[in-house]
């Protein structure tokens, strides 16, 4: 009796093992898949290989300057206003420049630099040290036109992404945002508690055939393009100024560049 | 095997009571940041990570600790450590359930955990810490229970298991180097970006681990009939003392490195703990006290005459404990995260609820630990009588 028990306990849990590993086995023989669904393209969507922007910081001289686009951005995506500290969510945000390029930061600089805000963002890295850190690919590089995007269903609120971006681009929602939202947009998706969140660049806005919400509300102070385009807006303004990128050294290539 | 652990005295039970109730306190602060979200703790946009994935780096390492007797045991023949691989077994078992427990109580959606196994993600390292870490249990809850049962039925435990028990050897390496490795790639760290890492929380593991069976074995020998032994317990002291020296060389060598270099970004970090940085510096009493605790543990340990001395030894264990407690379990985490990568110096400081979570986590993992060693030592009981 009792052994009979134990062969039938030790088949239960042999087969839920066997059910069970599916998904590991399918993920260890990935090239055997075949793509089955396909998302397609708006008629009026935006493309790109790679979506880079340009910041002129030249012509923001205050925090004032900067705010038209902040909000602008935190507005549509429904980002709410936390009042705690420890709570604070952002997407975009001015920063000086010795916080913006701490590597960079000299101790004698260029008066008018060391008082310019910089505006930091997620930077869509090339090769994003957030998306290799993520255990279920609820963040994940978008091989269509290299935007960094977040699947807010899927995350597990791990928050290993957040260690590992070095530009302290990643937000994680702490508590309820809902109730903090000034005036929810129906467009896009609030989230709830315990993921993780940050910059889109504006996927849902380039889906339709709109330039992300801060480029368009800089009045053509940042500007947005392919980067693998050679006559690509961005690329001839990279061409022709000398421009830096947060934290190059590290290696993940950052895609916003700033003309000093 | 289970009966024995229902079976026991009215100390026991009134041990495991109050084990019971401090659990059931801290589930009923687990339940209101279920329901409020992670914002009851002190974490933030800067310091992402704070007192849970502290112990659970910490309790990691007292799991791999526990190979230090199977290793001596079953690869060196030391024949003293038969008596006591099961209570480093056991001990691995109960830390590796904790360690668990603080990953789940620290995620932001913890319904969703199954998403690790239903979308797996082999270059991401915490998808290979889950597998290291419920491989590392599993194999410590076949080999510990039918090594365990063998002895009591005075046979030799089944040959099927030896295989099992080498492959746990390297797996207890594995576990606390894999969880090194969390830290340790991330780019723009400056703290954890260092080779050293995992080779240093594995030093301080296999001082921490046997640290805690050591004074394992001295309380069983009060409460039981079983004594682990003196020459066992001497043995273990001299890995503790090993390790504990270790772990410091391996500090002095990460602090010659950021000092020397004088590298900012490595700098810092290490600035804001041991002297404060822009004015904040709440980790500065600590950390100097997990450096003098541990220099007080490696004279104590390394000089025979109070190793010998059990009274002495077990101050020795306690110190280096919470030595190392305080260095991996504190600074570790806290100092990785500040000055932030923008160089900004927000500080994190743990709030009540979460340290109440964290004792909930540890009562539960004293009780499973408390549960399974007086099932070891009544079989040990037994068998002698």
């Amino acid at each position: 009796m009792d052994s009979i028990r134990r062969r039938v306990l030790q088949l239960l849990g042999l087969s839920a093992l066997g059910l069970t590993s599916k998904p590991i086995r399918d993920a260890f023989a990935q090239e055997e898949e075949q793509v089955k669904y396909q998302t397609k393209k708006g008629e009026n969507a935006l493309t790109a290989q790679q979506w880079a922007m340009v910041i002129d910081t030249r012509a923001f001289e205050s925090e004032g300057d900067l705010e038209p686009l902040i909000e602008a951005c935190h507005k549509i995506h429904n980002v709410p206003q936390l009042r705690n500290k420890n709570h604070e969510i952002k997407w975009i945000w001015p920063e000086h420049y010795h916080n913006a390029f701490p590597l960079k930061a000299g101790r004698f600089l260029s008066e008018e630099v060391e008082h310019r805000p910089f505006l930091v963002l997620c930077n869509h890295c090339e090769n994003p040290s957030c998306v290799r850190a993520c255990p279920t690919k609820a963040t994940f590089k978008r091989e269509s036109d290299g935007i960094v995007l977040m699947d807010f269903h899927r995350c597990i609120g791990c928050r290993f992404c957040m260690a590992a971006c070095p530009f302290g681009a990643r937000s994680f929602n702490f508590r309820d945002p809902r109730p903090f939202i000034r005036e929810t947009n129906k467009q896009f998706p609030t989230r709830m508690k315990g993921v993780v969140e940050k910059c889109n660049f504006c996927a849902e806005r380039l889906a339709v055939g709109q330039m992300p919400a801060c480029v368009e509300a800089s009045e053509g102070k940042l500007t947005f393009g392919d980067l693998y385009d050679p006559e690509s807006e961005v690329r001839e303004l990279i061409r022709t100024n000398y421009t830096i990128r947060r934290k190059q050294a590290l290696g993940t290539d950052p895609c916003v560049y700033y003309i000093v | 095997m289970l009966e024995l652990a229902i079976k026991g005295t009215k100390r026991y039970y009134g041990w495991m009571t109050f084990l019971l109730a401090v659990i059931g306190a801290g589930f009923l602060l687990y339940l209101w940041q279920l329901d409020f979200g992670l914002g009851i703790t002190g974490m933030s946009r800067d310091a992402s990570w704070g007192f849970y994935i502290a112990n659970f780096t910490f309790l990691v390492g007292v799991a791999a600790g526990g190979v230090m007797v199977v290793l001596p045991y079953y690869l060196h023949d030391y024949k003293a450590f038969g008596k006591v691989t099961i209570l480093g077994e056991f001990l691995a078992i109960a830390s590796v359930i904790m360690c668990m427990t603080f990953i789940i109580v620290d995620l932001g959606q913890p319904m969703r955990i199954f998403n690790v196994f239903l979308y797996p993600t082999p270059n991401s390292v915490l998808f290979w810490d889950t597998v290291v870490l419920s491989g590392y249990l599993l194999l410590n809850i076949v080999i510990g229970w039918n090594v365990l049962e063998a002895e009591r039925n005075n046979v030799h435990y089944q040959q099927w298991l030896k295989p099992f028990i080498y492959l746990s050897i390297p797996w207890a390496i594995s576990i606390h180097t894999v969880t090194a490795y969390l830290y340790c790639g991330l780019p723009g760290r400056g703290f954890w970006l260092t080779a050293i890492l995992a080779p240093r929380f594995l030093s301080s593991a296999f001082a921490s681990g046997p640290a805690l069976l050591i004074l394992m074995c001295l309380i069983i020998r009060r409460v039981s009939t079983f004594d682990p032994g003196r020459e066992q317990i001497q043995s273990l002291a001299k890995i503790v003392a090993y390790a504990i020296c270790v772990n410091v060389f391996f500090f002095l060598c990460e602090v010659f490195v950021v000092f020397y270099s004088q590298i900012p970004e490595h700098m810092d970090h290490f600035k804001y703990l041991f002297v404060g940085l822009h004015g904040k510096g709440a980790y500065v009493p600590w950390m100097w006290a997990s450096l003098i605790l541990m220099v007080i543990g490696i004279l104590l340990t390394v000089n025979p005459i109070t190793r010998k001395n059990e009274g002495v030894l077990a101050v020795a264990c306690v110190v280096i404990f919470f030595g190392t407690w305080i260095d991996k379990g504190l600074g570790m985490i806290s100092g990785g995260f500040t000055p932030n990568p923008l160089h900004h110096v927000n500080e994190y400081i743990p709030t009540l609820p979460e340290i109440g979570i964290a004792l909930g986590v540890w009562a539960m993992g004293f009780f499973i630990l408390t549960a399974l060693f007086k099932i070891a030592v009544g079989v040990k009981e037994e068998v002698r009588a």
